[in-house]
């Protein structure tokens, strides 16, 4: 009997390992057959953007220009982690990434070289690039307001601070502070008029709200349908996809702060990506983040998520442009970082969960 | 002279599998040598003092709703008859297979106020059936407590198993009711493997992030996110990480100190289908319904939301890709489970043999793991891994030999997953009286052949269990998974996070039922088996 157990368990021991080396040697396998194939060393890319929506952009870049591109998707901080740790050792050579406030952390924690591209400088505008020239935007989303065409009149909206009237008593409703969308917003607000005031409006918007703050954007979209709030703050993709999924969608988004002061505008936030600095390979990684500005790569780095392109020339996807143009607020978005623990703290202080 | 070699090659073993784990936990406390009074002043006024009392809460709530579930359902299931027992006696694990976040956001997609089944009842009984919001403590608690009484519920059927008729039997003889046996003999007896399971689960909750951010309830690991990704302060993450960590010392001190002054030993006679309490029909009404409504709340319902999602995406998700995350995702947790069981067998036989201070603490320190939220513990290993690699960069060694190999994985695995493969094992092995041990040893079996020809066969129920625990475990793990994979190496877990945090939850739904499916798979060779024990 226990010899019997004792064969099972070496059975186990050896289908378990044999299929490990079946995974590790077809995974070795691909990327020699790439590695063969291409002449050039492969690009390494870390990404806390997802791999459906960069895989197929690397694709044509590789089928145009020949050059393997390797990734591997984490969480932004993981990765700035993994890469200050990793050192001069690191395998990768650039790190994507999204939100402005990430990129200025990785900056900060000195991880990227400045990019010195002539590209770069002319395609993207300033206010989306890092002053440094140490990461550059490489998609825009816009933040704004979402309201329920059954019951709200857009004469009524008018600025993000002004969702904190006591009109909207009850009928708000918020995503989590813990997500860095609001995080960016807030920090925003902060650079325009100051954190005290900033405090007042958030704090008025939090007496709004109609139900506890939701995890998602989609959420938010999914109350105001139901009917339990009738106007909340989204990322434009996100009310994109629920559109293309339903045309007869009883919301509509709204741009605030178009008329204010010339300071103010949308809040806008970029993905966007910098060369590292122990990069073993960062001539290419230069032709790949330039590649990634051009026209085409933009209509589809952009357009596999709904986003805004960074260059002025770039397309718009048809339903994202039906959305109507908007005044971006011109705040240079390496401000974002240096405001972001003033904005988490002062959502702290006021309660918003 | 031999007798001094073997003890300290044991020793030796004992500390070198403590090794990873303290590096780990050196990795977050050295954290404390660097303060960041500004944050650390704002999170203890704004942050902690919430979060902690949340934690307090959930951990309580949860660690009672699954001892409640588990108890109960394991002693129907073993110890009683009623129709539909054998059914409900292997069903009832089916859930350990979801893993938490996609219990949380197939029960919300199911259960919120415009969730499918929250809308069918409202559209086919008018207005007037109303649940309670979802999006509450109490939803929370019972997402998390639906994944995790499982654990619990396996090793106190375990219990009840092992326990041994002649217990009950004597319980019967001195007239006993049924209930009264189940307060006075049984559940008494069970007493390491409630606590064991209820440990499991407390670790479990306290590392969880998946399942409160669906809910947006604020944790410690939440604070621990929140300090490092939001205010960008590794260091105060960390020292919020050595808080959790001070929670498990005390919880589990605290358990290893209570029993100390206990034995239990009965193996020679298990539960079987002759001596099984025929519960009277009411009784059985209820037992059934009991059974039923944990069935179809854990499993049913977030399947069927699953199932109701997936099928308009299937030609969209089932691709080449799609196999290699099932074939990625199953060997990966066959392989951790066969590694882990492995060691969390030598390490109970270990401490069983050496029973010393060095061999007690060797053991506690190697079962922290379990605590820590898998990024802190990822990010804690990397430390000390990469300066190997620098190391052996300096001495010449081109490529980096650890970084984004299977090493790295399996050794976080193994320090994370511990905990889950010791605690039944050591149960079981206590059931062993010391007089075998002394009795083998009389006839020079002794050290591993010990292990091999006399503890094995009598704790494989034990080991059994085991192996599902971790193989479930590290099909269900994502932190780790995430960062230490090599290039190109995905599982159904890294899938269903890239979609679901995008708020793609259709699309997330087929790889979160394959993970369930492939899931299953040790769930039924453990009924096998324990089945064939049992015979």
């Amino acid at each position: 009997m226990s010899t019997d157990r004792l064969n099972l368990c070496c059975e186990y021991l050896l289908v378990a390992l044999m299929l490990a080396m079946l995974v590790a040697c077809s995974a070795e396998k691909g990327a020699e057959q790439t590695a063969h194939a291409m002449s050039a060393d492969p690009i390494v890319v870390y990404s806390s953007r997802k791999e459906h929506l960069i895989q197929p952009v690397f694709q044509q870049f590789t089928e145009q220009t020949g050059i393997a591109v390797e990734y591997t998707t984490d969480k932004a901080g993981v990765l700035i982690e993994r890469i200050k740790t990793e050192g001069k050792n690191t395998p990768a050579d650039l790190l994507i990434t999204v939100d402005a406030g990430n990129l200025g952390y990785a900056a900060a924690e000195g991880i990227f070289q400045t990019i010195n591209s002539d590209v770069i400088n002319d395609t993207v505008a300033p206010h989306l690039r890092d002053q440094q020239d140490l990461w550059t935007g490489l998609s825009l989303r816009a933040r704004t307001l979402v309201y329920s065409t059954e019951r709200v009149k857009p004469d009524d909206l008018s600025t993000y601070q002004a969702l904190g009237e006591s009109q909207w008593q009850g009928r708000l409703c918020l995503r989590t502070s813990k997500k860095v969308y609001n995080q960016s917003l807030v920090a925003m607000l902060i650079a325009e008029q100051g954190e005290v005031k900033t405090e007042q409006t958030v704090a008025a918007w939090i007496a709004n709200l109609a139900i506890d703050p939701t995890s998602n954007d989609t959420k938010v979209m999914q109350a105001i349908e139901a009917g339990q709030c009738d106007v909340g703050i989204v990322n434009t993709y996100y009310f994109g996809r629920l559109e293309a999924k339903n045309p007869d969608l009883p919301l509509a988004l709204f741009w605030p702060n178009q008329s204010v002061a010339k300071n103010s505008g949308v809040h806008v936030n970029v993905s966007g990506a910098g060369i590292l600095k122990h990069s073993s390979n960062s001539d290419q990684a230069r032709r790949l983040l330039e590649w990634l500005v051009s026209e085409q790569a933009q209509a589809l780095f952009a357009g596999l998520n709904k986003e805004y392109p960074v260059i002025s020339s770039g397309a718009i996807d048809p339903q994202v442009s039906a959305w109507g143009e908007f005044k971006q607020s011109p705040l240079a978005l390496s401000k974002a970082y240096q405001l972001q623990p003033a904005a988490v703290k002062l959502m702290d202080r006021v309660g918003y969960q | 002279m031999a007798y001094f070699k073997r003890f300290s090659i044991w020793q030796l073993l004992l500390v070198l599998m403590s090794l990873p784990t303290m590096l780990a936990l050196v990795g977050v406390l050295t954290a404390w040598l660097d303060i960041d009074l500004s944050v650390l002043s704002h999170l203890f006024e704004f942050v902690i003092p919430n979060a902690v009392l949340n934690t307090l809460a959930l951990v309580l709530c949860v660690a009672l709703a699954t001892v409640v579930i588990a108890v109960i359902s394991a002693w129907l299931t073993t110890v009683c008859d009623f129709p539909g027992r054998a059914f409900f006696s292997w069903a009832l694990i089916l859930p350990m297979a979801i893993p938490g976040y996609v219990m949380a956001f197939a029960l919300v997609g199911a259960l919120e106020y415009t969730g499918s089944f929250q809308t069918y009842l409202r559209e086919s009984f008018s207005l007037s059936l109303l649940l309670p919001d979802i999006y509450s403590f109490g939803g929370v608690v019972l997402a998390l407590s639906l994944t995790l009484y499982p654990y619990t519920y396996l090793l106190v059927k375990n219990a009840f198993q092992t326990q041994g008729k002649q217990s009950l039997e004597v319980g019967q003889s001195l007239g006993l009711s049924t209930l009264q046996s189940f307060w006075r003999v049984s559940l008494p007896q069970a007493r390491p493997w409630i606590v064991g399971g209820s440990l499991l689960v407390m670790m479990e909750t306290l590392a969880d992030f998946g399942t409160v951010s669906v809910f947006n309830y604020d944790t410690l690991t939440t604070a621990i996110y929140k300090s490092w990704f939001s205010l960008f302060s590794f260091q105060s993450a960390l020292q919020i990480a050595s808080l959790l960590l001070l929670f498990v010392v005390v919880v589990s001190l605290l358990e290893r100190q209570s029993r100390h002054k206990q034995r239990f030993t009965n193996s020679r006679n298990t539960v079987q289908a002759r001596s099984r309490i025929l519960l009277p029909s009411l009784y059985a009404y209820f037992a059934c319904a009991f059974c039923g409504v944990i069935f179809f709340i854990g499993f049913v319902l977030p399947i069927g939301q699953l199932l109701l999602w997936a099928i308009p995406h299937l030609s969209l998700e089932i691709t080449d890709q799609f196999w290699r995350y099932m074939l990625g995702s199953f060997s990966l947790s066959l392989l951790a489970m066969t590694i882990i069981t492995a060691f969390a067998l030598l390490l109970a036989f270990a401490a069983r043999t050496q029973n010393s201070y060095l061999a007690n603490w060797s053991v506690k320190i190697s079962t922290l793991g379990y605590a820590l939220p898998g990024t802190v513990l990822a990010v804690g290993l990397l430390a000390p891994i990469a300066a190997i690699d620098h190391y052996l960069a300096r001495l010449g060694f081109a490529t980096p030999l650890l970084q984004g190999s299977m090493v790295v994985m399996l050794l976080a695995y193994s320090v994370r997953f511990m905990a889950v493969a010791f605690s039944p094992i050591e149960n079981n092995l206590m059931r062993v009286t010391p007089s075998i041990d002394a009795v083998s040893r009389s006839l020079s079996v002794s050290g591993l052949s010990m292990l091999r020809r006399v503890h094995f066969p009598m704790i494989r129920v034990g080991v059994l269990t085991a192996m599902v625990l971790v193989f479930v475990d590290v099909m269900k793990e994502l932190p780790i998974t995430l960062m230490t994979r090599p290039f190109g190496f995905n599982t159904l877990a890294v899938r269903i996070y890239e979609l679901s945090s995008e708020g793609l939850w259709q699309r997330a739904a087929l790889p979160a039922l394959a993970i369930v499916l492939v899931g299953l798979i040790p769930v039924v060779i453990l009924i096998l088996r324990a089945d064939k024990v049992q015979q």
